[in-house]
């Protein structure tokens, strides 16, 4: 017969297993929803004693269908997924300036979360040759839109192509890591930005700023 | 510095897989040069509401859903393109959905000399070209489905410079000031990737002054008569150079 002891150890063990189950499945539901969320783990701003730096904003216009680099200075964030959301958040709010050439509606930080995770060191690059050590610290950036950005965005070839060359440009000048670029919208993938720009496929950064002169 | 749009970010050749096959069209003789005219959207994808100022959308009474427009366009220039001796044919006739496999194989089968993949906008100002942003490759026996434009990208490279100087050309008896402003740029395009022909697609904005900012006042609405026949004829003068160019030994 089973000691008295043994069945009381077994009821505890059962019990903090079921227990400790519950508290696994919660933590990892959590994690998810930080993950997709963004902004609860990226500053929305730079720390207010955070020295201005020199940045490259690639700005579209629409009547000439071109990218033009300007530079601002900005208080950024140290952390670099938080200066990328940061340095995108100030590129689309100026597109809805009463003056933008490229005009956008005003949305609450259109950039949710950018990712940037190591590019795999086997992957084959856009060259169709296979990455060296060398190239290790490249970087593909997932940007993360905010749903009503992509729903109010206008609709259109060109103004939506603008937008993500733009976003793309930007991130190559300012973090020359960034090799490659994916997009969501709302933390899922879709197929277009707003009916038009592709956003199924993986957007190489390199091309643009050869083209462009705008120097990292 | 500018940076042309063309020379924008440009695809990942790893996310281009070859799930299925085309096979590569010839050049055909003038007799038989075909056109393959697509009209962007349709059925329950409307593309953008037009026509309502700056911000339309679906709840402004006046906006048209740029599914109506295109094919009003294409029509059109089906009618000007027959009477100058083309074979063209038409990806879709009503408003029904059809999706960017569908259209590339309407294309890929009519073994056209030239498609034109119609849109419309109601962002920036005069006509935007768009070539595929996929690097020329040389013609195989089997090429992937969704990467097949890459034979012809450079011919469409051509064709979007044949409709691009025809539009800024395009002022009525050499009246300059009618010239409509045009772009090319390259990017990628899911319907266009797939086509063998060579493909442009031709995306049609309002006319607006060029004001300071994007948002100058409209002076031609995408859907004025005078706006769309300037721009149509422009296509279908571009469209026969490009077929004596074929022609041309
Ligand atoms: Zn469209």
């Amino acid at each position: 017969m089973t000691p008295r002891f043994q069945k009381i150890l077994f009821v505890v063990l059962f019990v903090s297993s079921v227990a400790m189950t519950a508290v696994l499945v919660r933590l990892r539901e959590r994690a998810h929803d930080r993950l997709l969320q963004g902004d609860q783990t990226q500053g929305t701003s730079a720390p207010a004693v955070a020295p201005l730096e020199e940045v490259t904003m690639m700005v579209a216009d629409d009547m000439t269908s071109t990218l033009a680099p300007e530079t601002i200075a900005l208080p950024l964030p140290d952390e670099p997924q938080a200066r990328a959301r940061s340095l995108l958040n100030r590129l689309l709010s100026q597109y809805s300036n009463a003056h933008s050439m490229h005009p956008l509606p005003t949305t609450t930080n259109p950039v949710e979360a950018v990712f940037l995770m190591p590019l795999s060191k086997t992957a084959p690059s856009h060259a169709g040759s296979v990455r060296d050590a060398a190239q290790s610290e490249d970087r593909i950036a997932i940007v993360n839109l905010s749903n009503p950005f992509a729903a109010l965005h206008p609709s259109g070839l060109e103004t939506e192509t603008l937008t993500v060359l733009s976003i793309c440009a930007t991130l190559h000048a300012n973090l020359p890591q960034v090799t490659e670029v994916r997009f969501l919208v709302g933390g899922e993938q879709q197929a277009t930005l707003h009916g038009h720009a592709d956003l199924t496929q993986t957007y190489l950064t390199a091309a643009s700023a050869a083209a462009s002169g705008a120097q990292p | 510095m500018a940076a042309s749009l063309s020379a924008g970010c440009g695809v990942g050749a790893a996310a281009q897989t070859a799930a299925q096959t085309a096979a590569p069209s010839e050049t055909l003789p003038l007799r038989h040069f075909t056109v393959v005219l697509d009209a962007a959207h349709g059925g329950n994808d409307p593309g953008a509401w037009l026509g309502a100022g700056d911000s339309p959308s679906p709840e402004t009474q006046s906006a048209m859903a740029e599914k109506a427009v295109t094919l009003a366009m294409s029509q059109r220039l089906r009618a000007l393109l027959v009477a100058r001796g083309f074979t063209v044919i038409e990806t879709r006739q009503s408003d029904v959905a059809l999706d960017e496999d569908a259209r590339a194989t309407v294309a890929n089968h009519a073994q056209a000399g030239a498609c034109i993949v119609l849109h419309a906008t109601e962002a920036g100002s005069g006509v935007h070209l768009f070539v595929s942003s996929l690097s020329p490759a040389q013609p195989q026996l089997l090429l992937p489905w969704k990467t097949a434009q890459a034979t012809r990208v450079a011919e469409s490279l051509k064709l979007g410079g044949t409709l691009n100087s025809a539009l800024s050309t395009a002022g009525r008896d050499g009246e300059s000031s009618l010239a409509i402003p045009t772009t090319l740029g390259r990017t990628t395009l899911p319907g266009i990737d797939s086509m063998t022909c060579p493909a442009v697609a031709v995306e049609v904005a309002p006319l607006r002054e060029n004001a300071h900012g994007g948002t100058g006042k409209v002076t031609s609405a995408v859907d004025d008569a005078d706006y769309q026949t300037r721009v149509l004829n422009a296509l279908a003068a571009a469209l026969l150079a490009w077929r004596s160019e074929a022609a041309a030994p």
